[in-house]
């Protein structure tokens, strides 16, 4: 418990003077930040419900838009707003700008938790490939769909709010990564404390079998459908920060990139461990050093390195660095070994 | 008119689904397995007669050289990728086959351009009904290889030695393991035939239609959604869900605009599996 409390207070520390220890790469830990939320809340789902979901970006894309239009459209008509493209018109002041982030991330994080339990019940009846390819499909859809409406930019995309001049140079990374950071705390805190309740055995237990779940009284539905509206509020809050940090909306590169960010953190979990607190932040971060790795050394090829990073994690570490750390020392994670029951298990092969 | 327009557009595009989704039902019957990278293997069909187009020969010869040369891509995946993840977990085999499909979407974008290309037939049109209804011939070259390509896949499998050794591992690998067949050669001729078929399809894709690298997701899903909609190993079933799809699919471009082509597709496959969900429910059981 001490070392706990330890290891927690180090992290927050290394996590508040980041970026001034680190100024050049602001925007990089923000981005990190971010990932390691939505690998986290996939977690949920992939790791320990055991429904593999592509379509968490739905809600990452979704609180993006949600975000970047009641931030404008709070004070602006939106429609001019996104006709003028880049060249503004309308100019946010600083009161107008973070009055509309506020509102615009209680949006963004709570329309896709409404929408997660409007269309949980459907979705979530679907199992195994089938809720996978659903979930992909849905992402797509929503990415074909919003790049077709005129009101957020269509085919154009829609540019977000600049941060308004205040506090000199370094204040919008120092704001967005901290907003990010914030996040990341809020999300683990929640994460962690719902994984030490009844809630997280009942996810197990709807991974492991859920018809046997189901015979034992519980409600597997119900459960199910928190659990992905639990996603769906962070998901929606992440893609909210990461809207005004990229500034810039495209419905299928940038919002409902299933292609690239709804497989990232599908990889994220799985590379550190899926079905583990830990395993998802520590993937997401080896997965951010190997992504900005490959962007900067094989430029024009980092595609090309990405779809065989995949091909070999999937291959060689389904279990991820924590399933393997498991394997090797299994006593560190709180699993007893019954020697004699090793050894006539042993025999027995 | 316009209707019998978009039902007989409808009725040829949907006979080249039809034909991608039979590859895809042969292997996911067959080895188990959901192939997100279909898509880009039609795509890098059509790329294949795209060029044969290029050095100035004609683009209705790549029907025969691209299902011979993706024969062997597809050997070679599988031997590379596929045949690690056969046992596994599906959703293994979905995400490895999501890494394929990245890998070769940009590795199409590199070598072929990002441009929307198409190889010209110069086959003409048909008009029927006083001009009113306008039908390329490419179109109808292309629906009736593809009938003739399924018409001779579906004898192959019932009367050769590989196909009743495919259909037999089908039905259950370990006995047909235990009879004899060798089933990882089954398997990668399985993955072959299938990616021969996505080659024919790509084919007659790039005479008909366009091909870009990014296009291949979307057949992936009309595919799957084919599939499902007809069940494994119907035939019969394949052929008129993927002629319903390609009626559904002009009927949304016409009512709602391209730009909501591709959506209404994806939305399409929500809609079904959701129902499908529901039917099965009041029987008390799920999809498997």
């Amino acid at each position: 418990m001490n070392k706990n409390i330890i290891l927690y207070t180090a992290i927050l520390i290394f996590g508040i003077t980041a970026p001034f220890i680190f100024p050049a790469f602001k925007v990089q830990l923000s981005i990190l930040c971010v990932l390691i939320v939505l690998a986290m809340t996939w977690n949920i789902q992939g790791g320990e419900m055991g429904y593999n979901s592509f379509g968490n970006i739905l809600f990452y894309g979704l609180g993006m838009y949600l975000c970047a239009s009641v931030q404008v459209g709070m004070f602006f008509p939106l429609a001019e707003w996104t006709e003028s493209g880049g060249e503004k018109t309308f100019v946010h002041t600083p009161n107008q700008f973070f009055q509309g982030m506020a509102v615009g991330l209680v949006f963004a994080a709570v329309i896709p938790t409404i929408i997660a339990g409007l269309i949980g019940y459907s979705i979530l009846g679907l199992r195994g490939h089938y809720f996978a390819i659903c979930t992909l499909g849905l992402g797509v859809a929503a990415g074909e769909i919003s790049g077709g409406i005129e009101i957020i930019g269509a085919g154009q995309g829609f540019t977000t709010p600049p941060f308004p001049d205040v506090g000199g140079l370094e204040s919008r990374g120092e704001f967005f990564y901290f907003l990010s950071f914030l996040a990341l705390v809020l999300a683990f805190i929640a994460i962690k404390s719902i994984y030490s309740t009844r809630f997280k055995l009942i996810l197990n237990a709807i991974r492991d079998n859920e018809d046997k779940a189901e015979a034992m009284g519980i409600e597997t539905m119900k459960y199910k459908i928190i659990g992905w509206m639990i996603s769906a509020f962070f998901c929606g809050l992440a893609g909210g920060i990461m809207g005004g940090l990229v500034g810039y909306i495209d419905s299928t590169d940038v919002a409902f990139d299933g292609r690239e960010m709804g497989v990232f953190m599908v990889l994220m979990a799985i590379l550190g461990g899926k079905g583990t607190l830990w395993g998802p932040i520590i993937g997401a971060t080896l997965f951010h050093i190997f992504k900005e790795g490959f962007w900067t050394f094989f430029l024009g090829w980092q595609y090309v390195a990405l779809g065989v990073l995949i091909v070999v994690i999937v291959i060689y570490f389904p279990e991820g660095l924590m399933g393997y750390l498991r394997e090797k020392f299994p006593e560190k994670f709180g699993e007893v070994i019954d020697e004699a029951d090793r050894k006539a298990q042993v025999e027995l092969k | 008119m316009i209707t019998i327009q978009a039902c007989l557009d409808g009725v040829l595009l949907g006979v080249l689904f039809a034909l991608i989704a039979y590859g895809m039902a042969l292997q996911w019957g067959v080895m188990n397995i959901i192939n997100i990278a279909q898509g880009d293997l039609v795509i890098l069909g059509g790329y294949i007669a795209y060029f044969m187009y290029l050095y100035g020969i004609h683009p209705a010869w790549g029907v025969i050289v691209s299902p011979i040369i993706m024969y062997f891509v597809g050997v070679g995946i599988y031997k590379l990728v596929i045949n690690k993840v056969v046992d596994r977990d599906l959703f293994i085999s979905i995400l490895a086959t999501f890494g394929i499909s990245i890998l070769f979407m940009q590795l199409m974008n590199f070598a072929f351009g990002a441009d929307v290309v198409l190889a010209n037939s110069g086959y003409g049109t048909t008009f029927l009904f006083d001009s009113n209804v306008v039908l390329p011939n490419s179109k109808i070259f292309s629906a009736v290889v593809s009938i003739v390509f399924a018409i001779c896949l579906v004898i192959y499998m019932k009367k050769s030695k590989l196909g009743r050794a495919i259909r037999a591992t089908a039905q259950n690998a370990r006995a047909a393991k235990i009879l004899g067949v060798d089933t990882e050669k089954v398997y990668a001729a399985t993955f072959g035939i299938n990616a021969a078929l996505c080659g024919v399809a790509g084919a007659l894709i790039s005479i008909t239609f366009t091909i870009h690298p990014y296009m291949g997701l979307p057949y992936t899903i009309r595919s799957f959604m084919i599939v499902i909609v007809a069940g494994l190993g119907n035939l019969p079933g394949v052929a008129m869900s993927g002629m319903g799809l390609g009626v559904f699919e002009e009927f949304a471009d016409y009512l709602l605009g391209t730009e909501f082509r591709i959506g209404s597709v994806f939305l399409l496959l929500v809609l079904i599996l959701v129902y499908r969900r529901f039917k099965l429910s009041r029987k008390r059981e799920y999809l498997k």
